[in-house]
């Protein structure tokens, strides 16, 4: 039996779920970011306080100094969510692999000078760790935070710093001619060499921070602020005097994902900033604390790479980074 | 040239290859819950990634699903499927699932992104880190696809306030907040494995097949898209239960007591699963008592005499649980009969033919122990005198299902345990709840028990209607009897039109 649907009066009953409304102030429909997101933290009547943090209930907006009203507040301009994330990334990267065959096809990597591509084996592939490192930043901040609308793009960025990592350890296998040579010596250099010394403390320091957002700080804004557009501006620049073209473009994901996360981190520090005094007071505190170990931490790496231009490109990185926080509402 | 690698070398160098041996800061400052629970891992080098998957295949797959999974909801959304269902009497199992699981889901999310950041093994660490976004997205899914549902029906609305409000939801609520709060290998054995490997067919295949008797494309089409994610979740659980026990033998009787724990917390949730399969469904699928047999009886048992070569026995009370399978639905569908006007859904009583489906499944206990009291039920509805309990339930201290079950093996005594911790009285409905909380006493006192609350004064007042409000309840379209709903007439009402275009 066939019948035409159409013929019936069905109205809906409500637009969207009563703590949305809520929030709009209105009975309207809602987007599926806005559905997927609100509210769906559990923010109430805990049963157990954890093993792990007996002073704490499990989802505590304490365990930041920073202080909100509204942690929904902190909106993602990216309106991520879990489909729409995977559905970008996987664009992204299927652009990435397109550059990898590439590169492949016309040897292109075969373009490098030798010297050229020895620094590139030095300050590229360690940074895989350090990206690593992110992830677990990431992590940490999902599992810390408070509130979905800033933990589920933390646990988006988690899979993007691991992806990032793994994009260099393919670069790092297609340089050694598809062996794992070059990754190994990449990861005594991170251990070992002096101009790596600085940085892997610097992500050391950030492993055992325990406020959630002085870590969103530190990795989103400062780190990932310094080193992105050092390696993949300052550096890359450099090498296409020596025939690095192909390194631009099997770079060109981190490129592009860096100015993408840069919208999410900036939007959410702004906001932040915004609420009160002591918010932007505490947030510029950890800015600067961070900002400077990072500026000392990657100028030995930057004058192994770039020499006497390494300090040059350092200072540069750090103007554009205390302009773009002042933009954000922090005094640098 | 270097020779081109295989797959899991590759593998190994994109993953494992990725961590180190932190010289700046201690290792113990950067995992500083590596051992606090007393499991000892000598070498994490020895974990066998159950699946190789790097995150551009990741992001390959889960995206490809997604497109399908939405364009299907689009087109359920635009055709109204709702339409679709083979009666209204099916969404409360719906709206059980929004209130009730969905936030699980979420907190598998958070509670994977713990383990993920903590657990000091690479492996392991990236494989919670991947389970952690699949939580999500199996949260996201299921609030899109309920969405639509949420627009014509009630009892869904307010799922997140009332999860951690409602008497009922503190089942669902206090079991996840239990493995979220303990440290992150027992919640790895907690989720991983017991709920995820050991017991999740009973949870998914009866709501997903329910969705699929019961004509909602919307539920059965999430159900398979989450498929491959909970494949990849059954082998975490089992690799990380093996992997536990191989590294060192002090670890088995840390873990045998968590499977104990974790099999009777997980069979207790279960309960609202067992009710929906016999009472809810109007197009039912199989008996709990079935689906117990064979998901848990049959491949939970060949999943044990695995085990034991690693010394694991079978979890304690578990031959308690396949006797009270004669019993479990029927209690519980009384529970809620009992306290619709506190519930969030509807219930009713079973026709004659759900009756005599009853009878036949159940050839021990129901036309003995549970058709009388459903007879007495429906002649007070019919003399307009529909029964409902006034006075509020003790509930269990560990598991917070009111007391309502009986003696193993006097199906007409109900049983009560006690203990007693620095100086106060708790009561238990089972055995297996009752040494639960003995060996954890400092955590199950803590338990946020409704009832207590509401006595205490702690959700919004002292009577009924009070408590409703507080709850964000639609006094009189989300609870009470179905056959007084307003969404019961609404299908009616739909169904009338549906015939009178027919016969045009
Ligand atoms: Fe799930
Ligand atoms: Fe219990």
């Amino acid at each position: 039996m066939t019948i035409d649907l159409k013929t019936l009066n069905i109205e809906p009953r409500r637009q969207t779920f009563g703590h949305i409304a809520r929030r709009f102030g209105e009975d309207r429909p809602a987007s599926r970011y806005e559905e997927g997101m609100l509210d769906v933290q559990a923010t109430k009547h805990f049963h157990y306080k954890p093993f792990w943090e007996p002073d704490k209930e499990l989802y505590d907006a304490s365990r930041t100094e920073i202080v909100m009203q509204d942690w929904y507040a902190l909106r993602d301009p990216r309106q991520y969510y879990y489909a729409t994330y995977n559905i970008a990334r996987a664009g992204m990267r299927a652009a990435a692999q397109h550059n990898f065959d590439f590169v492949e096809k016309r040897g292109m990597l075969g373009n490098l000078d030798a010297g050229w591509r020895a620094k590139v084996e030095d300050y590229l592939l360690p940074l895989r760790h350090v990206a690593w490192g992110a992830n677990m930043n990431a992590t940490q901040i999902c599992d810390r935070g408070y509130g979905t609308a800033v933990t589920a793009p933390a646990i988006f960025t988690a899979g993007d710093q691991l992806g990032i990592a793994q994009v260099i350890g393919q670069i790092g296998m297609d340089m050694a001619g598809g062996g794992g040579e070059a990754l190994e010596a990449a990861k005594e250099k991170w251990m070992t060499a002096d101009y790596w010394q600085g940085i892997r403390k610097l992500v050391e320091n950030t492993l055992v921070e325990q406020d959630w957002f002085q870590l969103f700080i530190a990795q989103n804004l400062v780190i990932d602020g310094i080193i992105y557009p050092l390696v993949y501006d300052s550096f890359d620049a450099s090498g296409q005097a020596h025939g690095a073209a192909a390194i631009s473009m099997l770079t060109e994901f981190m490129s592009e994902w860096f100015s993408e996360h840069s919208r999410w981190t900036d939007a959410v520090i702004k906001v932040a900033a915004a609420e009160s005094g002591t918010n932007a007071a505490k947030l510029s505190a950890w800015f600067t604390k961070w900002r400077d170990q990072t500026g000392e931490a990657v100028r030995p790496l930057a004058a192994h790479v770039l020499g006497d231009g390494g300090d040059a490109a350092v200072d540069q990185a750090l103007a554009t980074l205390n302009a773009r926080a002042a933009k954000l509402g922090l005094s640098t | 040239m270097a020779k081109k690698l295989g797959l899991k070398q590759r593998y190994g160098l994109l993953t494992r290859g990725l961590d180190w041996e932190t010289s700046y800061q201690p290792m113990d400052k950067v995992f500083p819950e590596a051992t606090f629970e007393g499991i000892k891992i000598k070498d994490w080098d020895k974990w066998q990634d159950p699946f190789r998957l790097t995150m551009d295949a990741y992001w390959k797959f889960q995206s490809e699903k997604e497109r399908k999974l939405y364009a299907v909801l689009d087109s359920f959304a635009q055709n109204n499927g709702q339409l679709s269902i083979s009666d209204v009497r099916y969404l409360n199992a719906v709206k059980l699932f929004i209130t009730g699981v969905s936030p699980l889901e979420y907190q598998a999310h958070r509670g994977f992104a713990h383990a993920g950041r903590q657990l000091p093994g690479v492996g392991p660490r990236i494989a919670a880190q991947m389970q952690s976004l699949d939580e999500l997205r199996h949260a996201q899914t299921q609030i899109h696809t309920i969405s639509h549902y949420n627009k014509f029906f009630d009892g869904m609305h307010e799922f997140p306030h009332m999860h951690d409000r409602v008497w009922y939801l503190s089942v669902p609520k206090s079991f996840f907040d239990d493995a979220r709060t303990a440290g992150p290998f027992e919640f790895m054995i907690a989720i991983g494995f017991a709920f995820e490997y050991v017991l999740t067919n009973l949870l998914f295949v009866p709501f997903m097949s329910g969705a699929a008797y019961n004509g909602d494309m919307a539920t059965v089409t999430f159900g398979f898209s989450a498929q491959s994610d909970e494949s990849r979740h059954m082998t975490l659980g089992i690799e990380v239960i093996k992997f536990l026990l191989e590294q060192h033998p002090d670890n088995l009787p840390i873990v045998q007591k968590w499977v104990d724990k974790w099999f009777w917390r997980g069979y207790k949730v279960l309960g609202l699963v067992a009710m929906m399969m016999d009472y809810m469904l109007p197009k039912k699928v199989m008996s709990w008592k079935e689906a117990w047999e064979i998901y848990f009886e049959q491949a939970g048992g060949a999943l044990f005499e695995d085990l034991a070569r690693y010394g694991l026995k079978p979890p304690k009370y578990h031959e308690q649980a396949t006797a009270d399978a004669e019993h479990l639905s029927h209690q519980n569908w009384s529970i809620f009969y009992n306290y619709t006007q506190a519930a969030a859904f509807h219930t009713w009583l079973p026709e004659d033919d759900e009756m005599a489906w009853l009878s036949e499944k159940y050839p021990n206990t129901f036309d003995k122990y549970y058709r009388p009291r459903f007879e007495q039920w429906r002649q007070m509805e019919k003399d307009g005198n529909r029964f409902y309990n006034n006075a509020l339930p003790q509930l269990c201290q560990t598991c917070q299902i009111p007391m309502a079950y009986t003696e193993p093996g006097d199906p007409t005594t109900i049983c009560f345990r006690e203990s007693e911790y620095k100086g106060d009285k708790y009561h238990f409905c089972s055995d297996g709840c009752k040494d639960i909380f003995d060996n954890e006493p400092e955590k199950f006192s803590q338990s946020w028990l409704p009832v207590h609350q509401i006595f205490q004064g702690n959700c919004g007042g002292a009577d009924l209607g009070d408590v409703l409000k507080w709850y964000n309840m639609n006094v009189g379209a989300d609870n009470m009897d179905q056959n007084v709903s307003p969404e019961q007439a609404l299908w009616d009402k739909w169904q009338a039109e549906r015939s009178r275009v027919a016969a045009e």
